[in-house]
């Protein structure tokens, strides 16, 4: 990706020129990073472990959106709805059919998957923020089924309690703990979503998403591919809604909501769309930001002595608001972009050009 | 289908249709002229009601003082938000306008928490609630006429909501300002190029998308009480416009009947499974829209050239 290398720093074979981690450091610093992380439990706090497990989780959400409006383009306000979906078919296979929960997880992604490509289908007339319109749609009616279809299985409006998931005989039920499924899962996400955006597929997503009309021309059959990224966007957010249902423990039509799906394209902005550092960076950044509105929020408010009770939730929508704007203006790339400019100049010192 | 109440129902769901009509006009508005689907309307339309309650129940002064006051204001807002918000964002891809927008209605939604709280208030009442109309309907149950029972907010608020889509339409029609922003709706850089100052024009339509949000958020607010999910009815006009076509005015107004008798219609079925529908009804007809005909009634198809 355009990186540049310091001089005298070749590729001697097809293999290493398509590797993604080219020095043997590279993999040693890559490794003790995950280590680090899997080992959070072991000195951190229970409230840190506890934001990892939903950052973690914010990212494979945050990561599908990636591939359907990053590389793709097409704008989805329905994530949450499909997240919902998913969440919904975990809980349901393992708390009422009694499924183990290795064999829910996919299952879940997969309906998440087809009620995506369900929603996807207006793509095939059309785009922009009318797409956008239509996914707008999926958020309203798929809480508003949870809601009232099924009330036997669904439990209507207060939703359901959702079992700890139980592997290899160990009951997942402290954020602990469920700290491993969801990097595990955030790890083979990360690794499918960086394989996607390099392989055929994701070069067809960004021809899509660069000129839709000139890739059609060139004989790409636009909708198949735009029904791919909803499929697997859905299929992300299908993945993300069921560790998070099952680490909540507890699911209704509001648990994933409107508000969610535009915090995840703030996200996607704010770390950059259309690079797979983008949605780590930015779910981090964004929930360590409402982190730190929740925890300095009281102080905040102190001063501005003329604002009404409960001000503090305020701070949340405000401080979001404000950063994804700024970022809009000012670096619309996203911080992904930063850390390539930030890579290059380190590479290139001493000199900066 | 429970014929009966059909009638009422229907009423019922026009009328509310005419409020729902005004809300998607603010969005008609700076569609027509800048290309931008403002998702913040919701919150402008919030902002006004709020503004107007707090002139009238906080600094005392008359109502209709307090729903000028409040008209200017949310128009400064408008012109604001296209000034700072807007304009650096001139030439950017649609992804990035739309997040612009999403970005202000989470802003806007944090500053009206924060000033405002979260509770719910007492709007001063407009019309009056007691005295309904009663109208005889030609339809017969038991050899009397039906009778369709009509609340004066609803019918008034009906009114001033057609009254402020056809003043506009005038406004579009007759003034230099207004001909302009057509104009300026045709081509960004052939209006430009003839000496149209896009980037006023561009304000001059936020501004006036904040007034016609402001007259909504009051009429709102006073048949169904203020608090912060004021701001969600815009959702279902979203589907009223693109019903409609996003470019129509007239479209805004028959769009905005037609949802809300949709709503009124699905309302009177005696399965409670269909009446639930009727919260999600606009979305159900959008999806339709969307796959049969996208530009909407009458909008404007567009032809794409590489």
């Amino acid at each position: 990706m355009g990186v540049p290398r310091p001089a005298g720093e070749f590729d001697t074979s097809y293999a290493r020129d398509m590797a993604t981690i080219r020095q043997p450091w590279q993999w040693w610093l890559l490794f003790a990073f995950i280590l680090a992380l899997y080992g959070l439990p072991f000195y951190a706090s229970q409230s840190t472990v506890s934001l990892v497990n939903r950052i973690a989780i914010t990212i494979i959400a945050v990561q599908g959106l990636n591939l359907l409006t990053g590389y793709t383009g097409q704008i989805s306000l329905g994530q949450a709805a499909f997240m919902t979906t998913g969440g919904y078919i975990s809980a349901l296979l393992v708390n009422q059919a009694g499924w183990p929960f290795l064999a829910a997880l996919p299952l879940a992604a997969l309906g998440a998957g087809v009620i995506g490509l369900i929603f996807g289908l207006p793509s095939l007339r059309v785009k922009g923020f009318y797409l956008a319109m239509a996914t707008l749609a999926a958020q309203f009616i798929i809480p508003w089924f949870t809601r009232n279809a099924f009330p036997d299985v669904l439990n209507g409006a207060q939703g359901l309690n959702v079992q700890s998931p139980v592997l290899f005989g160990i009951v997942f039920n402290t954020p602990q703990k469920y700290l491993f499924l969801s990097l595990t899962v955030l790890v083979l996400s990360t690794v499918v979503a960086h394989n996607v955006s390099r392989s055929r597929l994701g070069r067809a997503f960004v021809a899509l998403r660069d000129h839709d009309l000139a890739a059609e021309l060139l004989g790409m059959n636009l909708f198949k591919y735009k029904l791919q990224a909803f499929f697997l966007a859905a299929v992300y957010a299908g993945l993300a809604g069921a560790l998070a249902a099952h680490n909540i423990r507890h699911l209704n039509s509001e648990t994933f909501n409107l508000n969610d799906s535009v915090v995840f394209l703030g996200m996607l902005v704010i770390g950059g769309l259309g690079s797979n550092l983008g949605p780590i960076f930015g779910a981090i950044v964004v929930e360590l930001l409402i982190e730190f509105a929740t925890l300095f929020g009281p102080f905040f408010i102190t001063l501005f002595p003329s604002t009404a009770a409960g001000a503090v939730q305020a701070l949340r929508p405000l401080f979001f608001g404000i950063t994804l704007m700024l970022f809009l203006i000012f670096e619309p790339r996203g911080l992904a972009h930063r850390w390539q400019l930030l890579k290059a100049a380190w590479r290139l010192r001493p000199f900066s050009h | 289908m429970n014929w009966q109440l059909l009638p009422q129902f229907a009423t019922t769901g026009l009328l509310a249709g005419g409020t729902l009509a005004l809300t998607a006009l603010g969005l008609v508005l700076i569609f027509k002229s800048t290309y931008i689907f403002n998702f913040a309307q919701g919150q402008l339309l919030l902002l006004g009601a709020l503004f107007t309650w707090w002139f009238t129940v906080e600094v005392g002064l008359p109502l209709w003082l307090s729903i000028i006051l409040a008209l200017l204001l949310s128009a400064l807002i408008g012109f604001g938000i296209e000034r700072f918000a807007l304009r650096p964002m001139t030439g950017q891809p649609l992804l990035s306008i739309v997040l612009m927008t999403l970005g202000l209605s989470q802003l806007l939604h944090g500053l009206a928490l924060l000033f405002f709280g979260g509770a719910q208030r007492n709007f001063p009442q407009i019309f009056s609630a007691a005295n309904p109309y009663k109208i005889a309907t030609p339809f017969l149950r038991d050899g009397t006429p039906i009778i369709i029972i009509l609340k004066q907010n609803l019918v008034w608020s009906f009114v001033v909501a057609i009254l402020g889509v056809l003043v506009i339409s005038a406004f579009f029609r007759y003034t230099n300002a207004g001909l302009a922003m057509r104009g300026a709706s045709e081509d960004h850089e052939l209006a430009q190029s003839i000496g149209l100052r896009i980037h006023r024009i561009f304000g001059v339509s936020w501004a006036l998308a904040g007034m016609v949000a402001t007259m909504g958020g009051v009429l709102l607010a006073t048949s169904s009480g203020l608090d912060l999910s004021l701001s969600v009815v815009v959702l279902a006009a979203f589907p009223v416009v693109l019903l409609g076509g996003l470019e129509s005015i007239p479209g805004a107004i028959i769009g905005g009947l037609l949802i809300g008798l949709t709503q009124g219609l699905v309302s009177a079925s005696t399965v409670p499974l269909v009446r639930n529908m009727s919260e999600i009804m606009p979305y159900v007809v959008l999806l339709v829209v969307l796959l049969i005909r996208p530009e909407g009634l009458f909008g404007q198809k567009r032809i794409e050239r590489i």
